[in-house]
């Protein structure tokens, strides 16, 4: 199975980071196509990619763009750069090896918005991408591609990188906008959806790192030619990340639809240490199990949802067969207990109980009837919390407990881990 | 410095020129002052180490808005200090795509290497140890830890000793007081 490059085509080249690097292999030449289309033209490129968001959601990008009112501005484009789905750098890769490819597909989508002002909201964690970005931004200005008269015409558009500071949540697009504004990092009630009323109260887009560093190449190549590569049902790349058990963790771009899980195994070399595979979490830390039996499966939209799962922000967790399914699914409750909140309660308090049980339940200290308590504690999470982050915290735990009952059962009681105690007697 | 900023008060005599200047720019830049909030108390905090009341009150008097108001804010952000940590921040990941490949064994020998537990500085001040349980965005390089916020990744317990050790001889080697810079 083949890489594929449409995003990382100009990985590695010679000085790309910097503005000249990558003007010599081709870059700004789509902005300055995309100026010479209009508008109208650049949406239905974007409209015949096929291109959805790679944030997690997969909604279609051209159509998020058309919920924009007509003749309301001041507009906004705020670019989620607050990659911090468990299992996903993604994002990373594209600011710290292509961050004029993310200016210019950023400035593209601003000129097709026609917006005044584009923000790029990174994570706090990420200093050193935010130390590239700026450099890049500080660049596009001095060359007259960001600012006052960009390109000589008569656009302004301000380009402003905007840090965050510890908060999973504010990858959520609504609580990415308090928190742009100035406040605490909580979801706001949709509808409104951003598109009527976003950032400042006016009509706002917010896409995705790598949703924006698909557009020099959807510009200069076609739509046509973008949706060409997967299939029509999960058309273009996308990068994957690979981690947890292989031989070779890292980021792979491929083709969406024509490539399986089994496929992006491969890539990263495969289980490590010779090991069998025992389940994967596709899409990131919200989503839900899969097993060896799904090796086959594509990287589909539809096939993966068929299958009880989603591909989410494009993320691959590969668990060997000495893993215990109790103690990942207790460090990804943590996790969401840890990143609630706190705005709507069964988020708040649930994270908290799911959290206290599967302490337990690893150390071997819960007792069987709890295995019940955990299912309703997540029967009244999913569906009933303001935002996703609380839903998606009872989805992977879930699942595992769905997939591995055995596993879960056999913790109650026993007094310690029984897959550690296992692998210890067997050493 | 002197144009349109607004005369020396007890607060903001405790923030220095470079940071002022950048609480300043940061009003500049957005269309709304207050969201040059999470800026400026990063700016706050690259100066004093950690955010004071003195500190947010600077913030607020500077944004025209209520201390309560950036108050509020500065709490809610895990990244942002209540109370001085060592001079480096050191945060292993726990979650797991590093739990799968031994972040947990890593934090143990952190700790005992550092002689502190988990959320603790050491006795000279150096480091401040923690093992958050946010993903860091580096689980092709696991298992990995951030100090003050840059990334060291696929570590044993000898590399992570000498990322730390080489840290501390760089400190050595300055001022020591070169957060204040």
């Amino acid at each position: 199975m083949p890489e594929v490059q449409v995003l990382t085509r100009h990985l590695g080249a010679e000085g790309v980071k910097t503005l000249v690097g990558y003007q010599r292999v081709g870059g700004y030449q789509a902005l300055r196509k995309a100026m010479a289309m209009g508008p109208e033209a650049i949406t239905a490129e974007v409209k015949a990619s096929g291109l959805r968001g790679r944030g997690g959601a997969a909604f279609p990008t051209a159509t998020k763009w058309s919920f924009l009112p007509e003749g309301v501005f001041p507009r906004y484009l705020c670019v989620n750069a607050d990659e911090s789905e468990p299992g996903c750098f993604k994002d990373r890769v594209l600011m710290e090896e292509l961050p004029h490819q993310l200016v210019e597909g950023t400035l593209i989508a601003a000129f097709a918005l026609r917006v005044s002002h584009a923000f790029i909201y990174i994570r706090g964690e990420y200093r050193l991408q935010r130390e590239i970005l700026d450099r890049a931004v500080a660049e596009a200005y001095q060359h007259g591609l960001a600012g006052k008269g960009i390109l000589g015409s008569d656009w302004d558009c301000e380009l402003i990188v905007h840090g965050g500071a510890g908060a999973y949540i504010c990858g959520e697009e609504t609580a990415l906008l308090d928190s742009l504004e100035g406040l605490r990092g909580q979801p706001r009630l949709k509808p409104p959806f951003p598109a009527i009323k976003g950032l400042y109260g006016q009509p706002t887009v917010v896409n995705n790192v790598e949703t924006l560093s698909n557009l020099p190449y959807i510009v200069s190549e076609g739509g046509a030619a973008y949706a060409g590569l997967g299939t029509e049902s999960s058309p273009g790349t996308r990068l994957f990340c690979v981690s947890g058990h292989v031989e070779r963790p890292g980021t792979f771009e491929v083709t969406m639809g024509t490539t399986s899980f089994g496929d992006l195994l491969e890539l990263a070399g495969g289980v490590w240490q010779g090991r069998r595979l025992k389940a994967m979490q596709p899409g990131g830390g919200s989503m839900q199990i899969l097993g060896p039996q799904h090796l086959d499966l594509p990287l589909d939209f539809k096939a993966v949802a068929d299958a009880g799962s989603s591909l989410g922000a494009g993320a691959l967790v590969i668990m060997d067969e000495t893993t215990c399914l109790v103690d990942v699914s207790m460090r990804l409750v943590d996790f969401y207990h840890h990143e609630s909140c706190g705005k709507c309660v069964p988020c708040r308090e649930g994270t908290y109980f799911e959290s206290d049980l599967m302490h337990r339940l690893e150390a071997g200290l819960a007792s069987s009837a709890e295995l019940a308590t955990l299912a309703s504690i997540c029967a009244n999470m999913d569906g009933r919390c303001f935002c996703p982050l609380g839903d998606t915290a009872t989805w992977f735990v879930m699942s595992a407990y769905k997939m591995f009952p055995d596993e879960f059962e056999s913790h109650c009681g026993a007094g310690r881990c029984p897959i550690r105690a296992g692998l210890e007697a067997a050493a | 410095m002197a144009e349109g900023g607004p005369a020396p008060t007890a607060l903001n005599q405790l923030l220095n020129q470079v940071t002022l200047a950048k609480i300043r720019r940061s009003k500049e830049l957005y269309p709304s002052a207050r969201s040059a909030v999470l800026p400026s108390l990063w700016a706050v905090q690259d100066q004093l180490g950690y955010l004071p009341a003195e500190g947010l009150g600077a913030v607020a008097e500077e944004l025209g808005i209520e201390p309560s108001e950036v108050e509020a804010v500065s709490t809610f952000y895990s990244m942002y200090f209540q109370h001085q940590p060592g001079r480096h921040f050191v945060q292993v990941c726990l979650n797991v795509s590093c739990g799968l490949r031994g972040a947990d064994r890593l934090l143990r020998h952190l700790e005992q290497s550092l002689r502190v537990a988990q959320g603790g500085t050491t006795e000279d001040g150096a480091f401040t140890l923690e093992g958050t349980v946010e993903c860091l965005g580096a689980c092709g390089g696991a298992p990995m830890m951030q100090v003050d916020r840059l990334s060291y990744e696929n570590l044993d317990a000898e590399g992570a000793d000498r990322v730390l050790a080489g840290i501390r001889e760089q400190a050595d080697g300055s001022s020591g007081a070169e957060r204040h810079a």
